[in-house]
């Protein structure tokens, strides 16, 4: 029997962070802790540690498409895993947010106004319109929470949607985050500023290092 | 001594280190190597296979003891 741990229990910050900005849009900017804090711990530990452990979406699909049997559990088509679309998909959604931050930028600048519409796919307008009342906050900061929120629940239905139909955590294999951060891994790793072996890791994450020592690895594994 | 016929191996090159397989695994046999690759300790795998169903890659695949060894 494996222990719990309150990290196993981040699929609620996952529903919870999707229900706040049902109701109050300024919520999504809660959504960035989720995309700083897997680069922070790729950058600064060398790990996907995020992923493994923290990611309240995966768990989420792991809960739904698992144990709540919400998945086909087939094996998702060999180019919906490949590299190629991996590091494409990467490209489109980096794209998308940097529009997304033009986009606030022109707000902030004065040279368009704030568009109150959360937007499924960048083209459906989402059937609700209460999540904003005008001049709560400057334009700009409302305008990034609409673009962030429309992003967040795209790609969550993204999710859903290869969950239902592959396996429960098929997103991750073409996740933007995780393709990012891996491949910020893979270049330590290249790069010999590795956290491990040999180095003392950065104290804040010794336990990290604690809880998965990598160095115990027997190198004969790679021999296979 | 693992009296399993068949074992876990990953293939490094398509693991996407998502960690899906060290979170299905009874017997604590898988790690993410440092980010980049899942791997599988041989003599603590029991080759149940759950790795291998959970892996969104599809990467993971149970081969027979006798090849490896």
């Amino acid at each position: 029997m494996k222990t719990k741990h309150w990290y196993d229990f981040l699929w609620l910050w996952s529903i919870l962070f999707f229900g706040l900005g049902f109701f109050n849009i300024l919520f999504a900017w809660l959504g960035m802790i989720d995309f700083f804090l897997p680069l922070v711990f790729a950058l600064v530990g060398g790990n996907k540690f995020f992923c493994n452990n923290l990611c309240g979406r995966g768990q989420l699909f792991s809960l739904l498409g698992g144990r709540l049997k919400c998945s086909r559990g087939k094996s998702a088509p060999r180019w919906l895993v490949s590299r190629w679309f991996r590091y494409g998909f990467l490209v489109f959604f980096l794209a998308m947010f940097a529009n997304m931050l033009f986009q606030t930028w022109l707000v902030a600048a004065g040279a368009a106004s704030l568009r109150e519409a959360i937007k499924l796919f960048w083209t459906f307008r989402v059937p609700w319109g209460w999540t904003y009342t005008a001049g709560t906050v400057p334009d700009w900061v409302a305008q990034f929470s609409f673009g962030f929120y429309s992003l967040m629940l795209t790609s969550l239905l993204i999710g859903l949607i290869v969950m239902l139909l592959y396996r429960p955590r098929t997103w991750c294999a073409f996740c933007p985050m995780g393709t990012m951060t891996q491949g910020i891994c893979r270049l330590r790793r290249r790069g010999g500023k590795e956290a491990w072996p040999g180095q003392t890791p950065w104290v804040p994450f010794a336990f990290v290092e604690k809880k998965f020592p990598a160095r115990a690895i027997i190198p004969t594994y790679r021999a296979y | 001594m693992n009296r399993s016929k068949r074992y876990a191996r990953p293939d490094g090159g398509r693991c996407v280190a998502c960690g899906a397989c060290v979170k299905e695994c009874p017997r604590g046999a898988v790690r993410v190597d440092r980010g980049c690759e899942a791997l599988v300790d041989p003599e603590l795998c029991v080759g149940c296979g759950r790795c291998a169903r959970v892996c969104p890659a599809d990467c993971i695949s149970l081969v027979a003891r006798e090849v490896a060894e």
